[in-house]
């Protein structure tokens, strides 16, 4: 269970009406955990189920992601759903770069985990070796579920981050 | 009703190195000299209009190294005839391409210039098709190890060797005997 960070001073609403006290990482985190925008980063079949899970009967929409921007300046979080070959792997870098901060990514399957079945000359083994990776979801593929609860996963890694640390210092380090 | 391989017999006589026929299936072994001659004789006279696949087989250590296999379907007027037909190839020689009697074929050959480094003779665009211009292997070849081989190719594309931890049980490339080519675990490098 996370640790629950908004600590609320008395609150009546007939006295304070519309005014609450929280702590900015709270409340920035808050915001950006409950609109994670995703770059679906559909490669192979995982895609499939992360459209499923986009769709009306899982419906990713209720935790804020169902804006899938296919724009990686738009996005938050990328999902890289699929097999990444060695082909590809440097065109999803090339995407994870054009992102801004702050950005997550979810590793969707066993393909991009660690290269799934396929041991073979022409698929990266995960695409970790390439981008830093926040969650990952095992499934070949994934029941949209799984691909939920990865999310709240990362929802409940960004409610415990110190995002105004990171905004308020003067040089950011990578 | 003569059978196709009858008539293939007596066209090309002596060029017909082989026939098989199994279970209905019929495959025609010929010279390498008269094939692309004996494919565009299918599909011109017998009716075989439509090539279903082009690939390619690597019998390392045996000489003629290469073996092509073309597998040609009669779709016209309910015919539904299936031939295959094959031949075997030396290792530093060239294939004829069959693109200018399929243009379906250009593709196939690409896929076994990049797979295998056969090359091929007419092939317009003589291009890798799945692995990247300047990748250096033929993966599918059998001297080439299951887990890859690195490469680096800055800005286009790197490999690096899969970890296969003891990993699937492979045979032996060889046609030596049975207890040689048993699968087992085996790292080849």
């Amino acid at each position: 269970m996370p640790e629950t960070i908004e600590q609320h001073a008395a609150y009546d609403s007939k006295i304070e009406g519309n005014i609450i006290f929280t702590k900015t990482d709270a409340a920035i985190n808050w915001v950006r955990k409950n609109s994670l925008w995703p770059m679906p980063m559909g490669l192979a079949c995982c895609a499939i189920e992360l459209m499923a899970s986009g769709a009306s009967r899982f419906d990713i929409a209720r935790f804020g992601a169902e804006v899938m921007r296919f724009s990686p300046r738009q996005s938050d979080v990328m999902i890289v759903a699929g097999t990444v070959t060695y082909k590809m792997a440097l065109a999803v870098k090339r995407v994870w770069d054009q992102m801004p901060e702050p950005k997550w990514c979810i590793a969707m399957g066993a393909c991009a985990s660690s290269g799934g079945m396929y041991r073979s000359y022409a698929v990266l083994q995960g695409i970790d070796h390439l981008i830093p990776v926040d969650v990952y979801i095992s499934g070949c593929p994934p029941r949209p579920e799984a691909v939920l609860e990865g999310l709240m996963r990362l929802q409940e890694k960004i409610s415990k981050e110190e995002s105004s640390v990171a905004h308020f210092q003067t040089e950011k380090a990578v | 009703m003569t059978s196709i391989l009858t008539i293939l017999g007596e066209r090309f006589g002596a060029a017909i190195l082989d026939t098989v026929e199994f279970r209905g299936e019929q495959t025609v072994i010929v010279e390498q000299a008269k094939a692309r001659e004996i494919i565009k004789y299918c599909r011109d006279e017998l009716g075989f209009d439509y090539l279903i696949d082009v690939s390619s087989l690597d019998h390392l250590g045996v000489e003629p190294r290469w073996e092509l296999v073309y597998e040609l379907y009669a779709l016209g007027n309910g015919a539904h005839h299936h031939l295959r037909i094959k031949y075997k190839l030396p290792e530093d020689s060239k294939a004829e391409s069959v693109s200018e009697i399929w243009p379906t074929a250009a593709w196939h050959e690409r896929e076994i210039y990049d797979m295998m480094g056969i090359e091929f003779t007419g092939l317009a665009d003589h291009r890798r098709i799945l692995m990247w211009e300047g990748y250096p292997y033929f993966p599918l070849r059998k001297d080439f190890p299951l887990a890859g081989r690195p490469s680096e190719m800055p800005d286009v594309a790197f490999t690096d060797r899969a970890p296969l931890a003891g990993g699937p049980f492979v045979t032996s490339p060889t046609s030596a005997s049975t207890v040689h080519r048993e699968p087992r675990s085996r790292e080849m490098d």
